[in-house]
């Protein structure tokens, strides 16, 4: 059976080939910074299974010490030029656009078919990891096609892709650390006490006021949490079943249902789920780092809203 | 309430706008002493954590796929493909992709789409010339505003899609949770549950979307005379 293993030794020999092309970009005027941050996150891919929890540790503390303290830049890096592109994009027309759909195409592939294969008694992927396994899949073939009918230097996909990775620079380990300290969080039961804060506040006597308790506290708790998952059984178990299905007679499908969205309006808007709002920032380039959370925000307070009156509308009934 | 402490150390650390690295690390040490593990404790249960959300930044291999093609022109010929689509805007063109989004995620394909893989190569290059085509060459904050509905779109689609396909993990999820309390309940059942929030969500953020292309002629044409004034 294919794990991930496999695919994190992948990643790590691109994060490995992301340090030394930083290494060797002159125009970076902090570049032994971006190869010891790169550098540690390949060693982090592809030893991490071996390390044991303390080495792991001391490895994510270097990862925030690079990162927190500024030491990665930027070089001068000659992004190609606008008009070399314009040609390139003339003479190679749509083709370019096939090795960029092989990826969700290999992705759908591998949900519909790989994930059912079986070698003997075993899967040939594990079912739980498909949608990763398949990624990186696609990202192998995808790469094969684009060396094989643009033809570039061997190293133009290292190169370009360390010029986007440094683009990103330290916010591309975000989302990881940010769910690392939800872990912390889940260890020290910030959970539980989040949970007896909210029911000891406020009183909930009537429905609509304990339905738009449960659903705002599911989006509050998801803003800090970073995650609908880790707010769903505290706000829920707080809240939702003690008050709205069994005080109140709640259709329990219809506000687990409700309440879980709800939690994804918080998703929206904070900086906590870094790589839905932050790291995208970052990809696309924007000058401000908060700016996807801030043409977000109207349609996730409507939405919260929407989804206050829907549970109370819809599970009393 | 000590247990807390580490959620305060996290939120003052973002209001500071310290380095958010910098911020978590803080957050992890106040947790866990609050916690009373020891700092050799604490050190362990995050790389613990660490080594086990590694799947988390698989996203970031796609890059040197995504960078070859585009030093070979993929952002000008999506641009170029956009440019023939008489009725192109970029609100309605968000608009479509959100929806395909959301469909496709509604049926369990949620891997189809993402920031890396079509927002920054595809996406946000057609949106960016589909409005470029009605307004002429745009200034750099309403190009960044496109950008950002871009992402905006492929969050709004996929979040209030998934959740209707019923071996999705938030469902699956619910269902362990509420089988613990005791409640037995379908996961179809939570499934379809999950519509009337999905068509809430077309109707606010797809309305959005369509009042955005006004709203881009607005700042445009705003951002111009300021500019005339100035000069």
């Amino acid at each position: 059976m294919i794990t991930l293993e496999p695919v994190y030794v992948f990643a790590g020999l691109v994060f490995a080939g992301f340090a030394l092309f930083g290494l060797k970009d002159a125009t970076n005027p902090r570049r032994y910074g971006n190869a010891a941050f790169w550098g540690l996150l390949a060693a982090s891919f592809l030893a991490g299974s071996r390390l044991g929890d303390f080495a792991n540790g001391l490895l994510a503390l270097g990862l925030v010490l690079l990162g927190g303290f500024g030491l990665l830049g930027r070089g001068r890096a000659p992004a190609s030029v606008l008009a070399e592109r314009r040609t390139s994009a003339a003479k190679f027309g749509n083709r370019l656009l096939v090795p960029a759909l092989i990826i969700p195409a290999t992705a759908l592939f591998g949900t519909l078919v790989l994930k059912n294969l079986r070698v003997g008694h075993t899967f040939l992927l594990d079912p739980n990891q498909v949608s990763i396994i398949s990624l990186a899949i696609g990202v192998a073939v995808a790469l094969g096609a684009a060396m094989f009918w643009l033809r570039p230097r061997w190293s133009a996909p290292l190169e370009e892709g360390r010029r986007l990775m440094d683009a990103i620079g330290w916010a591309a380990v975000l989302p990881q650390m940010l769910a690392s300290l939800g872990a912390i969080f889940a260890l020290a039961g910030v959970g539980r006490a989040v949970g007896a804060l909210a029911t000891e506040a406020i009183p909930l006597n009537a429905p609509l006021a304990a339905v738009s308790v449960y659903c705002i506290g599911m989006a509050v708790f998801t803003v800090i949490m970073g995650n609908a998952f880790a707010a769903f059984p505290v706000m829920t178990a707080a809240i939702g079943l003690p008050l709205l299905v069994h005080k109140f007679g709640g259709n329990p499908a219809t506000v687990a249902a409700i309440g879980m969205l709800s939690g994804y309006c918080g998703t929206l808007v904070t900086p906590m789920a870094a790589n839905f709002n932050i790291v995208p920032a970052a990809l696309l380039e924007l000058p401000d780092r908060n700016g996807v959370i801030k043409v977000q925000m109207p349609t996730a307070c409507l939405l919260l809203a929407a989804n206050t009156m829907l549970m109370y509308l819809l599970a009393f009934r | 309430m000590w247990t807390l402490t580490g959620v305060a150390v996290l939120a003052i650390g973002f209001a500071l706008r310290l380095n958010p690295l910098l911020a978590i690390a803080a957050a992890v040490a106040a947790s866990g002493l609050a916690a009373h593990l020891s700092p050799y404790a604490i050190v362990c249960a995050f790389g613990r954590a660490f080594n086990q959300n590694r799947f988390i930044s698989i996203v970031f291999l796609v890059l040197p796929v995504i960078g070859l093609l585009e030093r070979a022109g993929l952002q000008e010929r999506a641009r170029t493909l956009i440019g023939h689509v008489r009725v192109a805007s970029a609100g309605r063109l968000l608009l479509l992709y959100m929806l395909l989004r959301q469909l496709t995620a509604s049926v369990g394909l949620t891997s189809l789409g993402g920031h890396a893989q079509m927002v920054r190569p595809l996406i946000a290059p057609m949106a960016e010339a589909a409005a470029e085509k009605r307004m002429g060459a745009l200034d750099d904050a309403v190009r960044a505003g496109i950008r950002a509905h871009a992402a905006a779109a492929d969050n709004v689609g996929v979040f209030f899609g998934e959740d209707i396909f019923i071996a999705m993990g938030s469902i699956l999820l619910i269902k362990g949770f509420l089988d613990q309390s005791g409640i037995v309940v379908q996961p179809i059942a939570l499934s379809l549950w999950s519509i009337p929030t999905a068509i809430a969500a077309i109707v606010i953020h797809g309305a959005r979307l369509l009042l955005f292309d006004a709203r881009l002629a607005r700042a445009q044409s705003a951002s111009r005379e300021a500019a005339h004034d100035h000069a």
